[in-house]
């Protein structure tokens, strides 16, 4: 070991130490600190009882795959949606006009008005226009204000991707003798696609949250569901079963698509 | 026209007929026009050149952005195999020039003609222009999320119908880069990320090529590659138009050198005469301070 090896060493030991030491403090300040609250036995009972949490999890656990299957077919939806609503707002061609117009309004309206809201407009509102089952079912019109608010958010994220591509990138294709739309479809958007995949992965992991809001209008899925329990057994638990659900899909989605991202990237360079 | 003009000394008619080294293997070039050269008044020239059977013409181009002249009046005529460099300092319109040629810019006045045809024309599909004109530009300008291999078969594969694969390999292999076909830009030096740019755009098969100071990015010990390239590609007959810094290069290969500036070209005429006894003030100023 020379001596730069041998310092760098003591170096990343010095730094260990100080981060087990810090986190050791605030790990025993909050474990220590919180039960001297006023509150805290009264808190424990409601929202932290380990015979409430064993006996609703496997059923919350069922109930979130609702939340899983309308979460895996909103995906796919949002994409073609907001990509095409991105395409809309960039077209050049005069005859495209209207679209761009429509584009830009529909970004507005959408980014604009609270999730909540929307769901419970067009989840109560287009049902109440007398459709026949089964298309009157809160899945599908939650589905499409849940599809319609984020393709707001994804085609706005996908413009600025595409907004970030090099002007030269355009001028090689076109002077190759590509035409406008082979030039989008081959050079500019996968690039702008992989650039945007980090704000994309978090506009999918809210909405992962978000389906839950889809309770207010009817599906008994997780958030329901742990809602039935806490009235059913007058305990917040459920609630934080629910959280601790969450998480356990959230985190991991996040990670991996970290993960994908740093690959793809190694890749190329 | 402007006041340069006065001073211009186009030479080509007179004393740049055939590349005086290059009489032998280079194709002939189209018939110049007749008549003396120094001094002769540009209009005089584009009436005399209408219906002459070079391969690209310029006519009284004028380019300006906003109220910046970029060029003021450029005539040039390129024959088949012909090789004209640029020279001139930054900003005296050579690469303007180059995309006025291949319609990246659009020209505000005069024309450019292209086998007869003219290529400027407002509203002209240009597509089909643009596939004949290829084009390298300094900055490589390679899609970075391709291999080097798929850069340069998209365009063939997307505007020509075609698979050209096995014709790619052989452009890679003849221009030594075989093992770095499946490599991503970012792997690539950019000597190595030029010599694909090029191969991207002879894969086209276009009929002229422009090269925009194709080595002014690169490191000095990787300017010899990309001009090797370009030594291939003369020696081969096709036609070029390079703007560049490289006055070696410029001197030991064109069969024509046009210095330009403020929009014009100055003087043009065979490197040997350009280099060694340059008639304008403006290119002797030049030359001096580039070459000391």
């Amino acid at each position: 070991m020379n001596r730069r090896q041998a310092h760098e060493a003591a170096e990343r030991r010095r730094a260990l130490t100080i981060a087990a030491v810090s986190t050791g403090l605030v790990v025993a300040a909050i474990v220590l600190l919180v039960p001297l609250a006023p509150g805290w036995p009264a808190v424990r009972a409601s929202f932290f009882d380990g015979a409430v949490f064993v006996q609703t999890f496997p059923t919350l656990l069922k109930a979130f795959l609702i939340d899983v299957m309308i979460f895996a077919w909103s995906v796919p939806l949002i994409c073609a949606l907001g990509l095409a609503v991105a395409l809309a707002r960039g077209a050049r061609a005069p005859a495209l006009f209207p679209l761009r117009i429509f584009g830009a309004v529909y970004v507005d309206i959408f980014r604009g008005v609270p999730v909540v809201l929307t769901i419970y407009l067009i989840g109560f509102g287009v049902p109440g226009l007398g459709l026949p089952r089964p298309w009157n079912s809160p899945y599908i019109w939650g589905t499409v204000a849940l599809v319609l608010t984020y393709s707001a958010y994804i085609a706005e994220v996908l413009r600025s991707g595409i907004e970030s591509i090099h002007a030269s990138q355009r001028n090689a294709a076109i002077c190759l003798g590509l035409n406008e739309r082979d030039t989008m479809r081959y050079v500019i958007l996968p690039q702008a696609v992989r650039r945007v995949v980090p704000a994309n992965m978090n506009m999918l992991v809210a909405l992962q949250k978000d389906v839950a809001l889809l309770s207010f209008i009817g599906p008994v899925e997780i958030l329901r569901q742990a809602g039935i329990y806490k009235s059913l057994l007058a305990n917040f638990t459920p609630y934080v079963v629910a959280a601790v659900i969450f998480l356990a899909i959230t985190v991991p989605a996040t990670r991996y698509a970290d993960h994908l991202l740093n690959k793809d990237r190694n890749a190329r360079s | 026209m402007p006041g340069p003009s006065v001073e211009r000394s186009v030479a080509d008619g007179a004393d740049g007929g055939a590349g005086p080294r290059r009489g032998a293997d280079a194709p002939r070039r189209g018939p110049a026009p007749p008549g003396g050269s120094a001094g002769r008044d540009t209009t005089d020239r584009s009436a005399l050149d209408v219906g002459t059977t070079a391969k690209l013409s310029l006519r009284s181009v004028q380019k300006a952005f906003g109220d910046n002249a970029v060029l003021r009046g450029i005539h040039m005529d390129v024959a088949v195999g012909e090789m004209i460099c640029l020279i001139g300092a930054s900003g005296s319109g050579k690469s303007t020039l180059l995309r006025c040629i291949n319609q990246l810019e659009s020209i505000d006045e005069g024309a450019v003609l292209l086998d007869g045809q003219d290529i400027s024309e407002p509203g002209l599909d240009l597509g089909p222009v643009r596939r004949r004109i290829g084009i390298v530009f300094q900055s490589y300008n390679l899609f970075p999320h391709m291999s080097a291999l798929e850069n340069v078969l998209l365009a063939p594969r997307r505007v020509l119908r075609r698979d050209s694969t096995a014709e790619a390999e052989a452009l890679f292999d003849r221009f030594g880069l075989a093992e770095h076909m499946r490599k991503y830009p970012d792997q690539l030096s950019g000597g190595q990320q030029q010599r694909v740019a090029v191969i991207r755009a002879l894969a086209m098969q276009p009929e002229i090529m422009l090269f925009d100071e194709i080595t002014a990015a690169l490191d000095p010990e990787l300017v010899g590659e990309v001009l090797n390239v370009l030594r291939q590609l003369r020696a081969e007959g096709m036609t070029m138009i390079l703007a560049t810094h490289e006055m070696g290069f410029a001197r030991e290969l064109a069969d024509s050198v046009c210095f330009m500036d403020g929009g014009v070209i100055v003087e043009q005429g065979p490197p040997e005469r350009i280099f060694t006894a340059p008639k304008v003030a403006r290119t002797q100023a030049f030359l001096r301070s580039v070459l000391r």
